[in-house]
């Protein structure tokens, strides 16, 4: 049993401006998760005009489409010191689609517009010919030991990472980064994917071993019985209609 | 007068429509709208006539905007051609307006999407423009882009005469170089409008309106508004007495009315007359009887705004609820928007985790605290539910195979 002093504080930042892909399910679960466990823990809502704070444990960055992206950066870059002090001292960064791309150093918009992220991992995203979208299976990195992440994907990204980054994982099938045949980013306490659907309520054992990250302790096994017969439809999905989902969004995006 | 070569193009657009939808390669309804379009250019034009033409769009409830006005209309007497089963794409509206060739009036409902396209070709003389929210970002993309078109129709046509809901801040944007007839609905759903549509800051919403801090964008006065029940226009306060539930429903009534009574001069008491008659449109409340001989009705619901005030309308009930999704290319293939829907709602409610995404639906429900049971059958899964008057709130593949077999 893991016992701490205060509870854990899951931040969902900015969610009327990175919610657009049911964002809040990633909080929804982290906060659950410790609570089935007797952990005591709370979701942080930070509005868009507020000032992210340092006393987070995980700091959530979701999807969003172009115009809140702007507002999104702007804000993250705001709070960039209490951000990189509260990761500094054991607090999670995860961030999805939009909130992935911002983690990084910039991206570049169809037009040329460049938009300036966090930099806080070593990536940079220009805007691809067309839209990844459909299901996803990822090949997590080994260090994690984590089963298969199922997830959908639905963005225009591509992102390179700098030469020290290692992705989350290796894509099985989907697109995920674009680039390389890999999705994310993995770096100590700092995650970062294309997955969404969302990603945590699929993949639990992650969202798991994030929050063993916060809490310094490998966490007890839940009863995920549902969720198992979840990630069995969604994998047989991906291998089974993959290939004609991929023709069908090429069709979509030429019509 | 239909041409042969419009014939030749109804013909030709309706046969890709079925071979895209058998085949499953989507809806169907756009590709035979694209080929209808590439054999006849003119079809629409053809179609229509000198009829005056009002278009409905809305991302929410354009079905039944588009039936109360018509009704409005007929109830003072007035000949209505409408496309009301839905079918809101070139394709629907050539048939709708066909089907009613001599109409005084053609009130046509229009995918949102498709609205640019079709306003020129029908000569257009009125838009009634209701709300724009997130609905299947995989393949419709963000709303932004969507008012954006909107917006230039308003620009490009100063002779369109525009209804348009106030509280809607993409609708406002859209609408406002059209200089529109404004009507305040109300705004439930507010998470695809945190940002100005002018500038991009965050937008500041107070508890009747909403306003931009920096550039001065923000909600038209109107002296139109929905007051509960109750259709504010001008110095008039209208009891608007609908058969149809909901407080969506109500919305809808409200912007119908406004444009019969204010654009196409109905007396009053004919207009509410008319949208009150109304109890079913397009099967929305049908019902079906079960084995056991209860009834159950059946809702539809297309995107997150939909869910929303479903669900707010469910909360206080103690018969069972069924939640039908499915993730087909017209419900939207991913259906993350499940977690932006407060389901939470239903705690304490007898509920079914239904459709082919019902594990998706069951893994949500059990983060928000909802019981529930699995089961992919909805008509099965209401069989279990208990009491009379289970409902099944259902997505849109679902919602049409559920309503097809029973009107």
């Amino acid at each position: 049993m893991v016992t701490r002093a205060s509870a854990v504080r899951v931040g969902l930042i900015f969610p009327e401006l990175l919610g657009t892909y049911g964002d809040r399910g990633n909080a929804v679960v982290l906060v659950e998760r410790c609570r089935r466990r007797g952990i005591d823990a709370e979701l942080v809502e930070v509005a868009a005009a507020d000032a992210i704070p340092e006393s987070l444990d995980v700091y959530l960055f979701g999807g969003g489409e172009d115009d809140p992206q702007v507002m999104a950066a702007a804000g993250m870059r705001a709070s960039r010191a209490a951000i990189e002090a509260a990761h500094r001292a054991g607090a999670v960064v995860f961030a999805v689609c939009a909130g992935f791309q911002l983690i990084g150093h910039t991206y570049e918009a169809g037009d040329g517009e460049r938009l300036d992220g966090l930099g806080l991992v070593d990536l940079a995203t220009s805007a691809g010919p067309h839209r990844l979208i459909g299901e996803v299976v990822v090949e997590p990195d080994p260090s994690l030991g984590l089963p298969v992440l199922t997830g959908f994907e639905n963005h225009g990204g591509r992102t390179t990472l700098g030469p020290g980054e290692r992705p989350l994982g290796r894509v099985r099938s989907g697109g995920g980064n674009g680039v390389g045949g890999v999705d994310g980013v993995l770096r100590e306490r700092i995650v970062g994917t294309y997955l969404h659907g969302p990603v945590l309520p699929r993949n639990p054992a992650l969202a798991d071993r994030m929050l063993g990250w916060v809490l310094g302790a490998k966490l007890a096994p839940l009863e995920d019985e549902l969720v198992e017969r979840l990630r069995a439809e969604r994998l047989e999905d991906a291998s089974a209609t993959g290939w004609r989902a991929r023709r069908r969004d090429l069709h979509l995006n030429r019509g | 007068m239909t041409r042969h070569r419009t014939r030749v193009a109804l013909a030709a657009g309706r046969a890709a429509g079925w071979a895209s939808r058998v085949t499953g390669r989507g809806a169907g309804s756009q590709v035979s709208g694209r080929v209808m379009l590439g054999i006849e250019p003119d079809l629409l034009a053809d179609v229509v006539g000198a009829r005056r033409v009002a278009l409905v769009s809305a991302t929410n409830g354009k079905t039944t905007t588009t039936r109360l006005l018509a009704e409005a209309l007929r109830a003072n007497g007035t000949s209505v051609a409408t496309n009301h089963t839905g079918a809101n794409m070139p394709a629907g509206i050539a048939a709708g307006l066909a089907r009613v060739p001599d109409s005084d009036v053609a009130i046509i409902e229009v995918d949102e999407r498709w609205l640019p396209k079709v306003v020129d070709p029908l000569g257009t003389d009125l838009l009634v423009l209701g709300n724009l929210t997130r609905d299947q970002l995989d393949r419709f993309g963000e709303v932004r882009v969507i008012a954006a078109g909107w917006r230039e129709v308003c620009t490009a046509h100063p002779e369109i005469a525009v209804v348009a809901n106030s509280s809607d801040p993409n609708v406002v944007w859209a609408a406002e170089p059209a200089n529109p007839v404004w009507v305040a609905l109300g705004a439930p759903w507010r998470s695809d409008a945190a940002t100005c549509p002018c500038c991009a800051a965050l937008l500041t919403w107070s508890a009747d309106r909403f306003d931009c801090p920096s550039c001065g964008f923000g909600q038209p006065d109107s002296p139109n508004r929905l007051d509960g029940d109750v259709l504010v226009l001008g110095a008039e306060r209208i009891p608007m007495h609908l058969r149809l539930p909901g407080s969506w429903n109500r919305m809808n009534a409200a912007l119908a009315l406004t444009a019969a009574i204010e654009h196409f001069e109905v007396p009053i008491g004919r207009a509410v007359e008319g949208v009150a008659e109304v109890e079913v449109v397009s099967g929305r409340f049908s019902t079906r009887r079960l084995p056991d001989g209860r009834d159950v009705r059946v809702l539809l619901a297309k995107n997150p705004a939909g869910w929303t005030e479903v669900l707010r309308w469910l909360e206080d009930r103690t018969a069972g609820v069924v939640l039908a999704v499915n993730a087909h290319v017209a419900d939207g293939r991913d259906p993350s928007w499940l977690w932006d829907v407060p389901y939470e709602l239903l705690r304490g409610v007898p509920v079914a985790a239904s459709g082919e995404r019902a594990l998706d639906v069951a893994v949500r429900l059990e983060y928000g605290g909802v019981a529930c049971f699995v089961e992919p059958d909805p008509l099965a899964a209401a069989a279990r539910l208990p009491g009379d008057g289970v409902d099944i709130v259902a997505s849109y593949t679902q919602f049409t195979r559920l309503t097809k077999r029973s009107w």
